[in-house]
Parts: structure tokens; C-alpha cells; sequence
């Protein structure tokens, strides 16, 4: 009993390391001073004002919401494709194109964003909406492959052939049963396929312009080349959004099987 | 929980399947088995192009940029500052992985003897730091290590010692790199010590092993699987990290990634920073092969345990 106490005390300790210190961006994005000193003197939302004043931030926001809707949208689209054609099939290199497909997950990010940059200079697509969108595809469609093929392991393949049994089509089939029993998992996928792509940063760095820059682009150029302290109103701001999504991920997969993220 | 799901819906739907099996499906299924296989197309071609391309793109520009050649390679391994570099990066990434793996040890243990509301809130409040955005939370860690931040303060007020160097060291990338990499450490080494059946802790003492004896002869070895794809996973994530080192690191004591980008968008080397991208990628790849061959059944991708 008293080691599960001690344990207990740890696992407290631990989960205020992993979340109190992100929470003091909170109030230096209420800072009068300009300056990231820490404690913060007085209380003003100039900042925030800054933000939604300033052409520039506003266009990098905007830039981030359309990557990271469009990204969803084709992340989702063609995550849920793969997804169902894997978990359909039974072939010997089934392991390995599951594998092909995750691998952008665990290699390097900066080796990926270097790549990208040389064949986007190559094909003029640096700076450009399409050009974010595939390479944020390729790190957002894996986890809607995981998180789709997670709710399909508990999909009974029956229904299915009961439908076509009863004359349904592939199409008919897949909207009208399959879709709404892997919806949790579809959701969720897609909402994670948003969130990082909202808070993608290394590629984005690499494939950026002045043209085209995403929020995460702007913070960190931000953090790097000026002293702004609106960034800290801005960090708030993305933290709110991924948050808020995340949430509404986690509501959606509540009653069933956790995301996988 | 999954089991309940498919038990229900095996009850559920008995009658229909059975007249399904009658109706032949099970002819046509196998004829139009390769059907499926066209739904991944559409993946298999946007990872090749935007995915293998590029990273092949890679590697010919190492071996080609400025002349055809090794040169670029050979350079890597002759220079001094870059060898100290590849030293320092996986150093960092062994501190972090080990740091990780002392705190999620307990914590994973933790969530196997307490009850499933306890530890739903657990996992929960391991997954929530995944919520936000690397970029902010090292935001937030700079504010806190800086010479005037908090931390100094603190150790001003307290112990009238300081300002400790902090942020700019490697101890700050360090911290920053562990708080974002835990929860890949936990998440795999629950996954493992949740199989784990309870019993064999009380069996080995009433064997006479006393509870360290049995920790190590017993639970330690029962978890490796955990450790090994938690660890292996903190490890070659770490490698590659960017953002933290770029902005808690000091600019003289870089890290490999750090130095890719000094090496292409700086001094336009492309040949030299794409060869480093080459040798951190074989390096990623052998270390996932290694650790996979010692770790049969162990999952390879992060957050991906089945």
C-alpha cells in the first residue's frame, strides 16, 4: 500500500512536469511589459490585439487553416481508401505495404524536409498551397491509417457480407455500413490528420516562401529573428485549437477503442 | 472492452450471416479478392512520390553534389566538429531515452494496479501534452530557463546562487526532448506490463525471493518488450529532433539535424547536408532492425501498439 502511495506521489509529479510548464505561455500572452521576463507585469490583451490587427499574422493564419483543412480532407480521403483495402485483403506483402505506408512516422523529420525542399525547388511547388498539402499529407495519412484500421479489428466482416448478400454494392456496402461503424475511428483520424498538420513545423520550414507561410512557420522565424512578444498571444491561440480539437477526437472515440495517436 | 464489442456483435448478427454464407458470398468474395487492393493505390502513390522520391532525391544529391563521388562521406567521417556532433546527438538521445525510461517505468506500473477510472485518467493525462504543439511547448520552456526566467529566479531568491545556465545547454535540449518524448515511452511499456499476469510477483515471493530478487528475475524481464519498443522508439525519435535543440540548444553545440539545415539553407552544401541526412537515416534504419530482431512481437511505430 505504501509503494502504490509512493507511486502514486511519483505519477502526480510527473504529469505536473509534463503539462504545468507549457501553461505558462498563458500568462506572459497576458504581458503589459515587452518582454518574455518572467513573472509578467500587469495585465493587457495587446498582444492578442497585436495579432488580430497585424495583416501578417492573420495571412499566416489563415495559410494554416487551409493546409490543415485541405490536408484532413485529403489525408482522411485517401487514409480511409488504404485502410479498408488492408484490412480486406490477405496478400504476403499486406506487413510490409502497411509498413510503407507508417514509415514516414518514424524517419527523421529534418532528413524528409530536406528531401522535399530539392524536389520542390526542382518542380517550382515551394511556397505553394499544393506543395503543403502533400507534404503534410505524408505525415498526417498514417495516423488515419492506424486509427481507421483500429476500429475495422472490431468490424464483424459479416455485416458486410450480409449486406451484399441482400444486393448492396462494393460502394453501397461501404457507405452505408462499414462507414458508419468505423466512424469513430474515421473521425478521429481526420481530426489528428488536422492537428499536425496545424502544428507541423519542420517540413513547413523547409517548403516555405514568403508567399506561403503557415503559423508554426511565422512562431518560429518569430522566436529566431525578432523579439515579439505577440508570439506568446499566438502560441496561446494554437494551443487553444489543437486542444479544442484533440477534445472533440477524444469525445468522438470515448465510447469506443481510444484514438491511437 | 474490443472483446465485448465483437462478442455483441457476433450475438447480434448470427442469423444474418448465416443466411449470408447460404446466399454464396463466400464464392464471390474470393473472386473478386484483389479488388481491395486498388483502394491503395491512391497512398501507395502519394508516399512514393512525396515520400521514397524525395529521400531518394536525398541520397543522389549525396553522392553527386558537387561532383560525382564519396567525397561527401568521407568528409562527414574526417571532420572533427562533425564527428563531435554525431557523438553528441546520440549521447542526448541515450540521456533522454534512459530519463524516459526511469519515469515511465514507475508511472506504467502505476497504471496496471490501479482501477480502470484511475487509469483512464492516467493515459489520459499522458496523451494530453500530444495535444500541443512541440513548437509551443518549447516555447514555454525558454520563458522558464532563461537567465531571468523563473527557474533562476527561484535559485536567486532561495539559494543566492545563479543564473545557472540553462536554456543553451545541452541539459536544457535534454529536459525539453524527455517531456515530449515520455508518453512514447509509457503507452508501449503499459501496453507490455498490462500482459503481465499478477500472480507470478506473489508466486515468486512465496518462492522466497524477496521483492527486489523477484523485480529483476521476474517483472524486469517480463517487460522487455515494452522497453525495447518504448526505448527504441524515445531513441531514433530523439535522433532526428529539430526544433528543441534549435531553440534550447546553444548554436555551439549543435545537433545533427541542426547541422543538415546549417549545411543546406546556410552554406548551400548540398552534398554535405544531404550526405548527413543519409547517414542519420541508415542510422535510424539499422537501430528499428537491430532492436526488432532482438524484439519479436514488440511494435515498431510509435503510438501504434497492437
Amino acid at each position: 500500500m505504501t509503494t502504490k502511495r509512493l507511486l502514486g506521489v511519483f505519477a502526480v509529479l510527473i504529469v505536473i512536469w509534463l503539462i504545468v510548464p507549457t501553461l505558462v505561455i498563458i500568462p506572459m500572452s497576458f504581458n503589459e511589459a515587452p518582454s518574455f521576463n518572467f513573472p509578467p507585469k500587469g495585465f493587457s490583451t495587446r498582444w492578442y490585439e497585436n495579432f488580430f490587427t497585424d495583416p501578417n499574422w492573420l495571412k499566416a493564419l489563415g495559410a494554416s487553416l487551409q493546409v490543415a483543412v485541405l490536408t484532413m480532407v485529403v489525408a482522411t480521403a485517401i487514409g480511409v481508401m488504404a485502410a479498408t483495402g488492408l484490412s480486406k485483403v490477405k496478400f504476403r506483402g499486406k506487413g510490409l505495404a502497411e509498413g510503407y505506408f507508417l514509415l514516414p512516422l518514424i524517419v527523421p523529420g529534418i532528413v524528409l524536409a530536406v528531401g522535399l525542399y530539392s524536389l520542390f525547388l526542382r518542380f517550382n511547388l515551394l511556397g505553394t498551397l499544393p506543395g503543403f498539402v502533400l507534404a503534410h499529407t505524408i505525415v498526417a495519412m498514417p495516423l488515419v491509417i492506424t486509427n481507421v484500421m483500429a476500429s475495422m479489428q472490431g468490424l464483424d466482416p459479416r455485416l458486410e457480407q450480409a449486406s451484399a448478400s441482400l444486393g448492396a454494392g462494393r460502394l453501397r456496402t461501404f457507405f452505408s455500413i462499414t462507414l458508419p461503424l468505423i466512424a469513430p475511428g474515421v473521425t478521429a483520424g481526420a481530426l489528428f490528420a488536422f492537428v499536425t498538420s496545424f502544428d507541423e513545423v519542420i517540413l513547413s520550414l523547409f517548403i516555405q516562401s514568403p508567399a506561403l507561410q503557415t503559423l508554426p512557420v511565422k512562431i518560429f522565424n518569430s522566436v529566431t529573428q525578432t523579439n515579439d512578444p505577440t508570439v506568446a498571444a499566438v502560441a496561446v491561440i494554437t494551443m487553444l485549437t489543437s486542444v479544442v480539437v484533440m477534445l472533440i477526437a477524444q469525445f468522438a472515440t470515448r465510447k469506443r477503442k481510444r484514438p491511437v495517436a | 472492452m474490443m472483446n465485448n464489442i465483437v462478442t455483441e456483435g457476433d450475438q447480434s448478427t448470427q442469423a444474418i450471416a448465416l443466411g449470408a454464407d447460404a446466399g454464396g458470398v463466400g464464392r464471390r468474395r474470393s473472386l473478386g479478392n484483389w479488388r481491395p487492393l486498388l483502394l491503395l493505390i491512391p497512398a501507395f502513390v502519394i508516399v512514393s512520390l512525396f515520400f521514397l522520391a524525395p529521400l531518394i532525391d536525398v541520397f543522389i544529391r549525396s553522392i553527386t553534389d558537387p561532383k560525382p563521388g564519396v567525397q561527401n562521406y568521407v568528409w562527414l567521417f574526417t571532420t572533427e566538429a562533425n564527428i563531435n556532433v554525431v557523438v553528441r546527438t546520440f549521447v542526448t538521445a541515450i540521456v533522454v531515452t534512459l530519463v524516459c525510461l526511469l519515469l515511465a517505468y514507475p508511472y506504467a506500473y502505476l497504471m496496471t494496479i490501479v482501477s480502470d477510472r484511475t487509469r483512464n485518467l492516467m493515459q489520459l493525462f499522458i496523451m494530453m501534452p500530444l495535444w500541443t504543439s512541440i513548437l509551443v511547448r518549447t516555447l514555454a520552456w525558454m520563458v522558464l530557463l532563461q537567465d531571468t526566467g523563473p527557474i533562476n529566479g527561484l535559485l536567486m531568491a532561495w539559494f543566492g546562487i545563479g543564473p545557472i545556465p540553462l536554456i543553451r545547454t545541452t541539459f536544457g535540449v535534454a529536459l525539453g526532448m524527455s517531456q515530449v518524448l515520455l508518453p512514447f515511452m509509457v503507452l508501449p511499456l503499459y501496453s507490455s506490463m498490462a500482459k503481465i499476469d499478477k500472480r507470478l510477483l506473489p508466486a515468486a515471493s512465496n518462492l522466497g525471493a524477496n521483492p527486489v530478487t523477484a523485480f529483476f528475475t521476474v517483472y524486469l524481464p517480463l517487460s522487455r518488450p515494452g522497453i525495447f519498443s518504448g526505448g527504441v522508439t524515445v531513441f531514433i525519435l530523439g535522433l532526428g529532433f529539430y526544433i528543441i535543440p534549435a531553440l534550447l540548444g546553444s548554436s555551439k553545440e549543435s545537433m545533427i539535424s541542426a547541422l543538415i539545415q546549417q549545411q543546406i539553407s546556410v552554406f548551400l552544401m548540398w552534398g554535405q547536408g544531404t550526405a548527413l541526412g543519409i547517414f542519420l537515416l541508415v542510422c535510424t534504419i539499422l537501430i528499428l532492425i537491430v532492436v526488432s530482431r532482438f524484439n519479436r512481437g514488440g511494435s515498431l511505430f510509435p503510438g501504434v501498439d497492437r
